[in-house]
C-alpha cells in the first residue's frame, strides 16, 4: 500500500526532527519536512500531499497566512495544527486529519 | 438543560510500558478513541505510576500547557530553559510549551514508585514564549474546602496558564455538601475523583471515575466517604 504523504513545517529544529522520526518509524507515511513558510509553499505546490501538520515557531497571524495560502493551491488538502511537539497525540492529529481529507 | 459526559475509571486506556503505568483518560499514543479526544480544551488526562529509578527521557513539547500534579512521591524535572526542580505531593507544576521546550522527568527515588497526573490543556494562543512554574498549595489547603491551584490570571491564586481555565482541589470528610458554582457558565467543569467516593448533581463516582459537565452554573457535590477532589474547568469552546 502506498504510503501517506505528510508535510509537516515546523520552525523549531529539534522538534521538527522529533515528528519527523516519529511520523516516519510508523511505516505508514512519508514526510517531508520543511522550517519556513515559503519552503512550505514551494514544497506543497510541486507535492501531492495527503496532510498538513503545521508545528510550532511561527507567529500566529503568519501561521493563518500561511494556511490560507496552502488552501488557496489545493483546498482540498487538510492542514492540521500540531499540538505537543511530537507526543503522544501526534497520530491521533494525524488520523483526524487524514478523516478530514 | 445541563449535559454530562462519565468516564468510569474501568473505561480509561491502559499503556503499560513495565516501568511506566498509564491509565488514559483520553487518547494518547497508540490508544486511540474517536470517542474519547478532549473535553474542551483538556485533551489529555493520564493517571501515570513510575517505577523508582525512571523516568521519561529528554522529549519535546510545543503548544500545550502541561500541568503535573504530584499525588505519591516526587519528579525531578530538568528543561530547556535551565529549570532544575524536584515536584512532590501538595505542589502544581505548568509549562506553557509554546514555541517548544524540551524537559525530562524521573522519579527522585531510587526504590519507590512516583505517582501523578499528567494534565494537557489547548492553549489560548499558540506560539507563545515557553514558561515554567511550580507553586506549593498544600500550605493554603483547609479541611473541606476547595482552594484554586490554577487560573488564567497570574496575579490570581495558584498557577497560571495561558487558556481560560480554573482548577481546584480539596479533602473532604464524608458527609458533606459542597456547591462550587462555576467562574463561567459557557464553561465546563470537569469533576476527577483523587480518592474517596463522591456524588456530583446526582451522578455518583468512585475514585479515579471522570465526570464533565456543561451546561451548568454550579456542581452540587455530596462526599459519601473522605474524599480528594480535582475539579477542571475549562472552555468547552476555545
Amino acid at each position: 500500500m502506498k504510503k501517506k504523504e505528510i508535510l509537516v513545517m515546523c520552525c523549531h529544529p529539534g522538534i521538527l526532527a522529533t515528528l519527523t522520526r516519529l511520523i516516519e518509524k510508523s511505516g505508514e507515511f512519508t514526510v517531508t519536512a520543511t522550517a519556513t513558510a515559503e519552503e512550505t509553499v514551494n514544497r506543497f505546490s510541486a507535492g501531492s500531499f495527503d496532510l498538513v501538520l503545521l508545528g510550532a515557531g511561527l507567529a500566529p497571524e503568519a501561521e493563518k497566512e500561511l494556511e490560507g495560502d496552502l488552501k488557496k493551491i489545493k483546498p482540498e488538502t487538510p492542514v492540521v495544527y500540531h499540538f505537543g511537539g511530537g507526543s503522544g497525540l501526534l497520530f491521533t492529529e494525524i488520523q483526524q486529519g487524514l478523516n478530514q481529507g | 438543560m445541563a449535559k454530562s459526559v462519565l468516564h468510569k475509571a474501568d473505561t480509561r486506556s491502559i499503556a503499560d510500558h513495565g516501568w511506566l503505568k498509564s491509565f488514559q483518560t483520553f487518547s494518547f499514543g497508540g490508544n486511540y478513541n474517536p470517542e474519547r479526544i478532549q473535553f474542551g480544551a483538556l485533551r489529555v488526562l493520564n493517571d501515570d505510576a513510575i517505577d523508582g529509578g525512571t523516568g521519561f527521557g529528554e522529549h519535546p513539547h510545543d503548544n500545550m500547557e502541561i500541568i503535573s500534579i504530584v499525588l505519591e512521591g516526587g519528579l525531578k524535572h530538568e528543561d530547556s530553559m535551565h529549570n532544575v526542580a524536584v515536584i512532590e505531593p501538595g505542589e502544581v507544576q505548568v509549562m506553557s510549551a509554546g514555541t517548544g521546550i524540551y524537559h525530562q522527568e524521573y522519579n527522585k527515588e531510587d526504590q519507590v514508585p512516583a505517582k501523578f497526573l499528567q494534565i494537557w490543556l489547548f492553549p489560548n494562543q499558540r506560539n507563545v514564549t515557553p514558561r515554567y512554574q511550580q507553586e506549593r498549595y498544600d500550605t493554603t489547603l483547609m479541611p473541606n474546602q476547595f482552594i484554586q491551584i490554577l487560573s488564567p490570571d497570574k496575579d490570581d491564586a495558584g498557577v497560571w496558564i495561558y487558556q481560560d481555565a480554573w482548577f481546584h482541589i480539596g479533602k473532604f470528610e464524608a458527609g458533606l455538601q459542597i456547591d462550587h458554582p462555576l467562574k463561567n457558565a459557557a464553561d465546563g467543569i470537569y469533576v476527577f475523583v483523587i480518592k474517596g467516593s463522591i456524588r456530583v448533581n446526582g451522578q455518583d463516582l468512585e475514585e479515579r471515575d471522570g465526570f464533565g459537565l456543561w451546561e451548568i452554573d454550579s456542581l452540587d457535590i455530596t462526599t459519601l466517604t473522605e474524599a480528594e477532589v480535582l475539579l477542571m474547568e475549562v472552555p468547552m469552546n476555545y
